[in-house]
């Protein structure tokens, strides 16, 4: 019984409806309240954040190093005389965005074949999916980069752009299956027997009934893979592709300005991840609202 | 009955889930406009047997046919044969993407390739006959269990079919549901309509019945009449299940 009312008068604590009537609940122990008030935790992170900002500038300035802050802005646009010039970084990152993009978008269609290829039934279908899988996701990226290139890129006659496109479209169609498939399988049994069960083929079942209830399943993993793609299509700066990286490379090679440009080129992916998150948590929101 | 054309004909059908022998030497049919209504224990083999009829599961040995079409596990006419064959499930399974209405016109727009207003003119025809025409718009998530039975049961008559399979139709409703849904399969049964229905509602079975089927471990224990089955069934197995349902 006074298990009962202590819930109650919880309850009523919590919801402002009423004054506290039971005995109040036991307060956890001062050191946890100390460390979990939102006051302390904020001190610590700070200071944690300010020991390695201080730590890092304080290596570098007795490297002697000489920051030059100043020139960077020059590299995403600057005015000449001829008026308004995009820099360097900027240009990178415009491939960059195209080279994921593109990557992303064969991946999705490789993806979802794998996937469908693995759900078939069928032996073969099955059998290729899960070679394929294995084999591409056992491989380090940087050495499927290599045989895209060095190896299948003069056997098939294609450039570096191809082979990156191609190398980061398999990778990530790899992984792209597995959520597909996972989302496949997530829409219950009875949705594919009432399918059937009006007459519909298996591939008019996947187009009108499944696929479209396995999206908000797929949504967020799908977004995490978008994410993923623009961070490892940094890897093709390994041949020379001019993308954000090899950009940032470029540059530092002619200006020694390594910490600025580095920070810069680690900040501009940040920016560009970031707001894509928030972009696909916010369509997520509005998508589970209207179902 | 008049016509006593057979639509489904069981010949010698077992049916096997792994080393369990879920039916056992099936041999039942069911001529055009007959109602037959099949009770039985839990796990006597009810369910499977429907499922059979319109291929969601398939048999082992035996012969199928229904509708003029040999159901098997590689007929290329088994499509065919389900837009003929209307199922009402347990679960209701209604495609919780789209809406009321969208669940009714997606077979026949997508299956049988009607226009849009054609499948919609049938869709809310059926709609109204199963008494929810305000209800269109609306996701089936919004429903109660009894609508969205209802529901159900209009997507399976906009198919236009000539045989419905009943699976167990009120089964997961709420008490207070289980009228609006059973009323409206005896509406449907008044129209002539072939019928086969999984149930535990034995006053609903009485109703609407031809004829009476008891199932147990796998075997039809006894076919008859509705007045000779629930008054003086012939198999003592058929009077205790029947002394156990109708008790209550």
């Amino acid at each position: 019984m006074s298990n009962s009312s202590k819930t109650l008068a919880t309850v009523d604590g919590v919801s402002g409806t009423g004054p506290l009537r039971g005995r109040a609940l036991p307060k956890p122990p001062p050191i946890k309240q100390f460390f979990d008030s939102k006051i302390v935790s904020t001190i610590l992170y700070a200071l944690v954040i300010g020991v390695i900002c201080y730590g890092s500038y304080a290596g570098a300035q007795s490297m002697g190093y000489n920051w030059q802050w100043y020139r960077i802005p020059a590299y995403f646009y600057s005015f000449t005389d001829d008026g308004f010039q995009v820099g360097e970084l900027l240009i990178g990152l415009g491939a960059t965005i195209k080279l994921s993009g593109g990557s992303f978008l064969l991946a999705l269609l490789f993806g979802l074949i794998i996937a469908l290829l693995r759900l078939s039934g069928l032996y073969i279908g099955t059998k290729v999916a899960v070679i394929f899988l294995e084999f591409i996701r056992n491989i380090p990226l940087l050495v499927l980069l290599y045989l895209f290139y060095y190896v299948l890129g003069p056997i098939f006659k294609y450039d570096r752009i191809t082979a990156s496109v191609l190398c980061l479209a398999i990778y990530h169609s790899a992984l792209l299956s597995e959520i597909f498939r996972a989302g496949i399988n997530a829409v219950v049994k009875g949705q594919w027997e009432a399918a059937s069960s009006i007459g519909m083929t298996k591939s008019q079942a996947y187009r009108y009934i499944i696929l479209p209830q396995s999206i908000k399943f797929m949504l967020p993993p799908i977004t995490g893979e978008i994410v993923h793609v623009i961070k490892s299509s940094a890897i093709v700066s390994v041949i020379a592709v001019g993308e954000l990286t090899t950009f940032g490379r470029n540059i530092i090679s002619d200006t020694y300005m390594s910490f600025e440009i580095w920070f810069t080129v680690a900040a501009v992916y940040l920016v560009v991840t970031l707001t894509l998150s928030i972009g696909v948590s916010y369509v997520e929101k509005h998508y589970a609202v209207k179902t | 009955m008049t016509d006593n054309v057979i639509i489904i004909d069981f010949k010698n059908v077992d049916k096997f889930y792994g080393s369990f022998h879920a039916l056992k030497d099936i041999n039942i049919s069911v001529t055009e406009g007959e109602r037959v209504v099949i009770c039985g224990p839990s796990g006597s083999g009810k369910s499977t047997l429907i499922r059979c009829i319109n291929g969601l599961e398939f048999h082992n040995s035996g012969v199928l046919n229904v509708n003029g079409i040999e159901v098997h596990e590689n007929s290329p006419y088994i499509n065919d044969l389900r837009q003929n064959v209307g199922m009402v499930f347990q679960q209701f399974n209604l495609f919780p993407h789209l809406t009321v209405l969208e669940n009714l016109m997606i077979g026949p727009m997508k299956v049988r390739k009607s226009s849009r207003i054609d499948a919609e003119v049938t869709a809310r025809k059926y709609l109204d006959r199963v008494h929810i025409p305000e209800q269109a718009d609306k996701y089936p998530a919004a429903l109660s269990g009894g609508q969205q039975q209802r529901v159900a049961i209009a997507r399976s008559l906009c198919m236009e079919s000539r045989i419905m399979l009943f699976d167990e139709p009120t089964s997961a409703l709420d008490p207070e549901m289980i009228n609006e849904v059973l009323d409206v399969i005896v509406e449907l049964a008044d129209t002539g309509m072939t019928m086969v229905v999984v149930t535990h509602e034995m006053g609903f079975a009485r109703k609407i019945s031809d004829r009476m089927v008891f199932m147990e471990e796998g075997r039809i224990v006894e076919v008859s009449p509705p007045d000779q089955f629930f008054t003086s069934p012939s198999s003592e197995r058929c009077r205790a299940f029947l002394e156990q349902v109708l008790d209550h």
